[in-house]
């Protein structure tokens, strides 16, 4: 049988907008897959990916129509098949992984009958036979206590066993093909590298084919052999993963390789200029010339058609573009620019915001402490426990750690929002009032806070306007002509026009109104900015917009940052030094050259190994258990449950002590330096990267 | 200047904000028909001074429990009263003191239900056990024992409805401020150093006004119903003023003789509760899509 798995020719759907314009969301789209194939599609959010993977349920949204092509399974067309056996090929013969598997499940509902259900309707099972399968397929992706957890309903299980049941489940009908929808993203680093492996290894041991639809190229990476770039409902280019990394052939690709920040290399990643076209925006010739460096009079009147580089390779490489030839010949993207100018390095360091010891819990206070303590119960566990750090001006602070770690939880301190237990806090060389409204206007000012989500940080019935007014209209005496004015050299400053201040934000894509939310941190003139996973909603090209207007703003206004993030990568991109936080506790804290390099604390080298480098082939090297704490332990080491280099009792009894690594490289650890250093090996190479060069260098001939 | 400028602009801002839920009403079916019936009857109660044919108490005392005829196109009554100029004349009063009593609730109680939503705690445990409580009598019973104990003029009439509905719509307008309340704009705003009278008033409030004008639109008609059951037992709108609630009940009894005196005022309620039930529908609806993401103007 040589009939491909999968076979999707010149597919273009699409509904019918009000009026008679029909927007195309798909459109040509032509891939196969074999059997047992792995194939990561990627491109930015809008783009299509989600899309494509349900129709290949023989799924369109309502309203929405196949205007030509086809997509044909084993032969079959999708979408002529009747709706009985469109339901027989649900579940059975395709299953999906989503995204958000604590939303996919049924909430009242024990995960075991859950798996049960597609068991009984697809196989047939029942009985005792019944109960066994679902517990085999519970083992299967190494889920602990199978039959225990089996009767748990999904609030009882963590993001990454529900995330593992969401797989077990999609297994249960042993499909041909399995299709993945951005199914690790909001996991955290080190539950994501579990599912990786899990999925890497499911896809070793049977014989199920999987579409891997994400934004992270560094998860594809790990799982894929073949890669898809989409754009604009497109496939841009097709190849096997490593010819596309170490030589993208579309400018596309190349942008997003280019963007997402990386492990291996300091400095920014390079922003792709625009956006991808709403819905609906159609225009002649190729879809990406507008944001394009190569584009030229062809592109913009004749759309390329997918064309493979080399007819006669052996793994077909295709590529949607006119110039490709120019583009592969031209110098390689990807280029990282220092971050700091030399200038602002020299500067004597003067210390802006100092936290000296400081505890923050959420624990009750008054009447519910007294009872407590009556009751004789332990006082419960700080959130975050004798945190010191000191931010220079003009300097970026990164803190990194995983949800849950406290990291948001100290910038609330800092912006006065979260008073702490016990500590100081000094700004300026002052002690910083604990309650922001206690604090002089001035210094109200000067501590300015962007949060993760402009969806919700920027007020959706404000216009641009009425945003940016707020911070200049409270610490400013300035009249309303002047703020104006203001108020678009703010919106210049964050390369967004004036045209913008009569804007809502719900008229804005997502990295314009994150560049909003920063015009209006910067319209107070801060002194320091807390930057709260400012990026981690944001689209790779997107991200790497938006740290490049941070660095800009900072080198000309001489802000410092408190800079949050879960990405390592990131922090490696825009920081000065790291602080890795475990269970609002500092494990480790230095200048960022030396955070990603060894000797490390074995937390952070857990995080390190489990951060999915844009690496084809790369295996996280699993270093410590994806158990999530819900509480920190009340002696001892903070990391002693899951590390990997536990050395005994002294790990469960005695605070660890500070080990100097380094000038102002600290390291919070049993194991003496010596032996961390020796037995670390450096996770992350500019060396294992794939160039044209090094690809050349290990194929056969 | 500035100030001078400003107001009008924010009118306009505000203007333009229900010029977007004003086209998304129109688009549904439902809602423009109930729109329409409430504009006829909203121009009926207005207007209709100028055009009825004769004075509310007027009596023909040759025709009486007419059926209608061209001098009579309702009929008349059993005082020989023309019912098409009482029917017409019927709803001013019913329908101003809904208003009335309306904005009054959804003042004082969407202002009382978001200022608890924001300040938490304590406070609001407190009152919202009260409103609880006050909740649990039925509403009709305390408007009518208030009624009784206070007599029936239009001042009391509207206070009471307008104090009665006010309790329900606390609770409305703090569920509504409270999925605000945690939101980053709030927070971003208190991390500014904003007054919280600032925050209420520019950050809370702007967020709150379609859910208080849905409230508004389903409490008039409440009040409307609650108002024809008051006058239908003797303690809503005092005759002579005509009231479509006491014409039936003065007609209720020649019912078997000449239903028109009944049919017509019942006619005349329903249809404008039942606009305003439509209209309110396709408004809650028509908020429910988020009106800011529609193309920029």
């Amino acid at each position: 049988m040589s009939q491909k798995l999968l076979e999707v020719e010149g597919l273009t759907t699409g509904f019918r907008a009000r009026g008679s314009q029909v927007v195309k969301v798909l459109r040509n789209v032509s891939l196969s897959m074999e059997r047992g194939e792995t194939l990561g599609l990627v491109g930015e959010s809008g783009c299509g990916k989600t899309t494509f993977g349900m129709t290949l349920l023989g799924h369109l949204r309502p309203g929405g129509k196949v205007l030509a092509g086809t997509a044909r399974f084993e032969g079959v067309d999708l979408f002529d098949l009747p709706p009985d056996e469109l339901a027989e090929l649900r579940g059975r013969r395709v299953a999906v992984i989503p995204q958000s598997a604590s939303s996919a499940l049924t909430p009242t509902m024990r995960v075991g009958e859950q798996i049960a259900e597609v068991l009984t309707l697809h196989l047939g099972l029942a009985g005792a036979r019944l109960q066994a399968r679902v517990l085999e397929l519970l083992t299967q992706v190494h889920l602990p206590q199978v039959e225990a957890l089996a009767r748990r309903y999904p609030h009882e299980l963590s993001g990454g066993q529900l995330q593992r049941v969401a797989v077990a489940m999609a297994l249960a009908g042993e499909p041909e093909l399995l299709v993945l929808d951005e199914p690790t993203t909001g996991l955290d680093v080190t539950t994501q590298a579990h599912i990786l492996d899990l999925l890497r290894e499911i896809q070793e041991t049977t014989a199920t084919a999987m579409l891997y639809i994400s934004h992270d190229i560094g998860a594809i990476a790990r799982v894929c052999d073949r890669l898809a770039v989409m754009y604009a409902g497109e496939i841009v280019e097709d190849g096997a993963i490593r010819d596309l990394f170490a030589d993208p052939a579309h400018p596309y690709t190349r942008g997003l390789l280019g963007s997402a920040p990386r492990l291996s290399v300091a400095g920014l990643p390079q922003a792709m200029a625009g956006r991808p076209p709403a819905p609906g925006e159609e225009r002649p010739g190729c879809a990406f010339a507008p944001r394009c460096a190569f584009a030229d009079e062809t592109c913009t009147t004749i759309d390329p058609a997918l064309e493979p580089r080399d007819r006669h390779a052996e793994t077909p490489h295709l590529v949607h573009c006119h110039h490709w030839r120019r583009v592969v010949a031209s110098e390689d993207a990807g280029k990282r620019r220092a971050l700091k100018t030399g200038a602002q390095q020299e500067r004597e360091p003067e210390p802006l915001l100092e936290l000296a010891e400081v505890d923050i819990t959420y624990a009750r206070r008054g009447l519910a402490a007294l009872l407590r303590r009556w009751r004789g119960e332990p006082e419960p566990p700080t959130t975050v426990s004798r945190f010191s750090i000191t931010i220079h001006r003009g300097e970026t602070v990164a803190l990194v750690g995983e949800s849950g770690s406290g990291k948001s939880t100290i910038a609330r301190a800092i912006a006065g929002l979260m008073p702490p237990r016990a500590g100081h806090i000094r700004f300026g060389g002052q002690a910083l009032a604990s309650e922001v409204q206690s604090r002089p206007a001035q210094t109200q000012r000067k501590v300015q806070i962007i949060f993760q989500n402009p969806d919700a940080s920027l007020n959706p019935r404000h216009t641009v306007k009425q945003i940016l007014d707020a911070p200049l209209r409270l610490y400013f005496d300035m009249d309303g002509k002047s703020r104006l004015e203001r108020s678009g050299a703010l919106l210049e400053e964050a390369r967004l026009t004036p045209r913008y201040l009569e804007r809502h934000p719900g008229q804005m894509s997502g990295g314009e109104k994150q560049r909003v939310a920063v015009a209006r941190a910067f319209a107070a003139e801060p002194d320091l900015v807390l930057c709260d996973e400012v990026t981690s909603a944001l689209d790779v090209s997107v991200q790497a917009a938006v740290l490049e207007l941070l660095a800009g703003l900072q080198a000309q206004r001489g802000v410092a940052y408190l800079f949050i993030s879960h990405d390592l990568a990131v922090v490696r991109a825009i920081a000065d030094r790291v602080a890795v936080l475990y269970q609002g506790r500092i494990c480790e804290v230095g200048p960022v050259a030396d955070i990603y390099a060894p000797p490390y604390h074995p937390y952070t080298e857990t995080l390190l190994a489990a951060a999915p480098e844009p690496m084809p082939g790369a295996r996280a090297q699993l270093l410590a258990k994806d158990v999530q704490e819900a509480e920190p332990p009340a002696r001892g080491c903070c990391f002693q449950r899951r590390c990997p280099r536990r050395i005994g009792a002294i790990c469960d009894n005695e605070t660890p002590p500070s080990q100097r690594a380094a000038e102002g490289h600290v390291i919070r650890c049993h194991v003496p330096l010596e032996e961390l250093r020796e037995s670390q090996a450096t996770l992350i190479s500019p060396a294992d990267i794939p160039t044209r060069e090094r690809l050349a260098a290990a194929s056969p001939k | 200047m500035r100030s001078l400028l400003a107001a009008p602009m924010r009118l306009a801002q505000f203007l333009r904000r229900f010029g977007y839920i004003w086209r998304s009403l129109r688009r549904s079916r439902q809602g423009t028909i109930g729109l329409a019936i409430v504009i006829v009857h909203l121009f009926i109660a207005v207007a209709s001074p100028y055009i009825v044919p004769y004075a509310h108490h007027d009596i023909d005392g040759k025709n009486r429990l007419a059926a209608p005829s061209v001098e009579h196109p309702f009929g008349t009554d059993s005082f020989g009263r023309d019912l098409f100029t009482r029917v017409l004349l019927g709803g001013r009063a019913a329908i101003g003191v809904a208003l009335l009593a309306a904005a009054i609730a959804v003042l004082w109680g969407g202002l009382l239900g978001i200022l608890l939503a924001f300040i938490g705690g304590r406070v609001d445990e407190v009152v919202m056990r009260l409103v609880d409580a006050l909740l649990a009598i039925p509403g009709l019973l305390v408007v009518l024992l208030i009624v009784v104990a206070l007599g029936t003029g239009f001042s009391v009439l509207i206070l009471t409805l307008g104090y009665a509905y006010g309790v329900s719509t606390i609770r409305v307008a703090r569920g509504a401020a409270l999925g605000f309340v945690a939101s980053d704009f709030i927070t971003a705003a208190r991390a500014r150093g904003e007054r919280k009278t600032n925050i209420v008033l520019r950050e809370l409030i702007p967020n709150l006004l379609d859910v208080l004008l849905v409230e508004y639109v389903m409490r008039a008609s409440w009040a409307l119903t609650a108002i024809s059951s008051l006058s239908y037992l003797g303690f809503g709108i005092a005759p002579p003023t005509p009231d479509w609630g006491r014409m039936v009940f003065e007609n209720q009894v020649m019912l078997a003789i000449s239903p028109w005196g009944t049919l017509f005022p019942v006619f005349a309620l329903a249809s404008l509760i039942i606009g305003i039930n439509l209209a309110g529908d396709a408004l809650s609806k028509a908020i429910g899509l988020d009106r800011t993401r529609e193309a920029p103007t």
